[in-house]
């Protein structure tokens, strides 16, 4: 892939908020005057079963239509994924793991030169959401790992997009969550 | 020039043609979700219901009823939209036929979604292809903001005087219609102002002056009309390029109903429509940085088929490929293959063309396979000898 | 957009496909530019005693062969109507009877 382009494949549950937080990552980059792409893999969707979503961000309009085989980063909202999903497949060998993750997760590297960042969302999300909602997080985490997109932009899209349909609590403590990951992430 | 600032925002597929059409705020819309394009459906129902538009929402039973009602409205003088997808879009068959026959500028949004059995929910382009006969012009779209123009500039198409004729705007299921990309938006008022104000042919509702709409012709008169209708489709293209110019000079995007890429000393392309059109131009990139002078073709247009545009795009590549999602059993080639090499024989046109029927049912159709047919046909080029005709990319056992 | 889009057909002579009205829309009230009379087999009888000119008949009739004259049912049609006996199956009041034959129609006053 070209380097000018960024591959993100998120892996979730249903009922976490996988595509939404594909969708937002991908907006986000709206205010930077990147192009993007988000799309979910188009499989059977239903409660808990294991989903997967992709973001593309590029700063030229992108081509591309079709799933993502080697992603540059894998997001995993679930830690109970790690042991179901081979979540690594197919990531570059320079490529980046953000996991939602209380601990240090279980070996992401396979002898690579990948990073693997780690960040307890479940706890980040139910201190400031009063529930276990990691995608918002997780996006915050992400946005630190790449570093693609700044904080700030992430938080203007947010107000724009969900002003509308959440009350300004909810969004105070979403960004909130989102700026606690951002800098509670770290590398493992 | 300077450009005005367009709103930049994040839509799926189906939401940028939710949003054309809340722009275009049409007279009455008829329509019965589906996936994939039941998006569609639900965010313009929820303008109905918030007053963001003027329109009537008919709720039916099915599509066939949905068409029925678009048919109905649109000759009483309505600007009608409608969209579906596969199993719709086969259920208003008969229809069809009659909304080309009748005139009826109708606008229809298809989601391109496989045909039962086995069921299938995902993408291929054997719907709208089934439909290729039944008179309607027919216009694909590669990404989400060629969604939202195709739509706009679909109703002027259907509308304009000397086209008279309704319009599907094609878009793949799954790949577009759920996927978010970043798009312009228009204004309301350059959408309004763009497509002005319907002036219908037919009012059924003009008491005053009353008129037969749907009478049945004896066989002295039927052959007459049919070619009319048919001679009338093949004229439209010339308006499909009209549109699209004037389109192009007021905001800066226009497609064509072809779009040749890196075609100027291209020895193989591949010639597509839809989604995959965006795909292969990137493997194309990548052949022309390995110094291998390779391009694609787009097909915008479908109906009517732009022959000479196809043929003189082809006329001097050594190999070519017709790359499409659907499948004609029986027939001598797909669809499109058929399509591009009749465009070629009535130019006169000599190329080697073999086709590729991919993607069926929503397998994914990712560059290397598209590499494989560069491959295949850099072979033809180097050899002189085609081979087997008819591929089948990424089908198992099949070799 | 020429007016001439939506006519009539020319009866006298054949139209070329480019003389076919647009979308094989035709200016007619309906099917009266067929003369459908001489189809007849049986044909209807009004009792103007019993007609109340609610004109349910001019709705139904498939061949606009019901006469209304200021309102008011005013016979058959001798070339149009076909004797399909819709309007005596639909007259409300049982005002219109068919008789055997093509019959002599009254057109009305």
């Amino acid at each position: 892939m070209s380097n000018k382009m960024l591959e993100i494949r998120w892996h979730g549950r249903g009922g976490q908020g996988v595509v939404l937080a594909s969708r937002f990552m991908a907006s986000s980059a709206i205010r930077e005057n990147l192009y993007f792409q988000a799309f979910p893999f188009f499989g059977p969707e239903r409660l808990g079963a294991p989903v997967v979503a992709f973001t593309r961000i590029s700063n030229e309009p992108i081509n591309l239509h079709c799933a993502i085989e080697e992603p540059d980063v894998v997001v995993v909202l679930d830690p109970s994924l790690l042991g179901v999903v081979k979540v690594t497949q197919n990531l570059k060998a320079s490529g980046t793991s953000v996991v939602n993750h209380a601990g240090i997760p279980q070996d992401l590297k396979n002898g690579t030169q990948r990073r693997v960042f780690a960040v307890d969302a479940d706890r980040i999300s139910r201190e400031e959401l009063g529930r276990v909602m990691p995608n918002t997080p997780m996006v915050g985490a992400l946005v630190k790992a790449v570093g693609l997109i700044g904080l700030e932009s992430v938080f203007s899209e947010f107000e724009e997009q969900f002003s509308q349909r959440f009350k300004p609590e909810l969004i105070r403590q979403n960004l909130n969550a989102i700026r606690r990951a951002y800098e509670e992430v770290r590398e493992v | 020039m300077k450009l005005l600032t367009r709103k930049v925002v994040g839509l799926t597929g189906d939401g940028a043609a939710a949003e054309a059409m809340r722009q275009i705020d049409p007279d009455v819309v008829a329509a019965y979700p589906i996936t994939p394009q039941t998006e569609i459906v639900e965010k313009f129902a929820e303008y109905v219901a918030g007053g963001l538009v003027n329109t009537e929402f008919i709720c039916v039973e099915s599509e066939h009823s949905a068409i029925s009602a678009c048919c109905g409205s649109s000759a009483a003088g309505a600007r009608t939209v409608t969209a579906t997808s596969s199993q719709g879009l086969a259920l208003m068959h008969e229809m069809l036929y009659i909304a080309a026959a009748n005139r009826l500028p109708i606008v229809m949004i298809n989601v391109n979604r496989a045909l039962s059995a086995p069921l299938n929910i995902h993408n291929d382009q054997s719907d709208t292809f089934g439909s290729r006969d039944a008179g309607w012009i027919q216009l694909y779209c590669e990404n989400v903001q060629e969604v939202y123009d195709t739509t706009i500039q679909g109703i002027r198409i259907a509308e304009h005087p000397e086209v008279q004729l309704p319009v599907m705007v094609c878009l793949d299921g799954f790949i577009l219609s759920h996927s978010m990309e970043r798009l312009e938006l228009l204004s309301d008022a350059e959408v309004k102002d763009f497509i002005g104000a319907f002036r219908p042919r037919t009012n059924l509702l003009d008491f005053d002056k009353p008129i037969t709409l749907g009478a049945a012709a004896m066989p002295e008169y039927y052959f007459e009309h049919r070619f009319a209708q048919s001679y009338a489709l093949d004229r439209a293209l010339e308006r499909v390029v009209a549109v699209d110019q004037e389109f192009g000079a007021k905001f800066a995007r226009s497609y064509g109903v072809v779009e040749a890429y890196r075609m100027d000393d291209a020895e193989l392309a591949v010639v597509t429509l839809g989604s995959l059109a965006g795909t292969t131009k990137f493997v194309v990139d990548r052949f022309r940085e390995e110094g291998v002078k390779a391009g694609s073709l787009k097909i915008k247009l479908f109906r009517p088929f732009p022959i000479e545009a196809v043929a003189a795009a082809l006329k001097n590549v050594k190999a070519a490929a017709v790359l499409e999602k659907a499948i004609s059993p029986g027939a001598p080639g797909p669809a499109l293959f058929s399509d591009v090499l009749g465009a070629l024989y009535h130019q006169g046109v000599k190329a080697s063309l073999i086709s590729y029927v991919a993607g069926l049912g929503g397998r994914d159709v990712p560059p290397k396979s598209i590499t494989r047919i560069y491959n295949h046909l850099q072979q033809i080029a180097e050899t002189g000898r085609i081979g087997r005709i008819l591929n089948y990319l990424d089908l198992r056992g099949w070799q | 957009m020429k007016d001439d889009s939506i006519r009539k057909l020319d009866k006298a002579k054949l139209p070329a496909w480019d003389e076919i009205p647009l979308g094989w829309a035709l200016l007619s009230e309906g099917s009266d530019d067929f003369k459908t009379g001489g189809w007849r087999s049986q044909h209807p009888v009004l009792d103007p005693e019993k007609c109340t000119s609610c004109l349910f008949c001019w709705i139904y009739c498939p061949d606009s062969a019901i006469r209304v004259k200021d309102g008011k049912m005013a016979g058959f049609d001798e070339s149009l109507c076909k004797g399909c006996g819709i309007c005596s199956t639909e007259c409300p009041q049982g005002a219109i009877k068919m008789a055997e034959g093509a019959g002599a129609l009254k057109e009305g006053e």
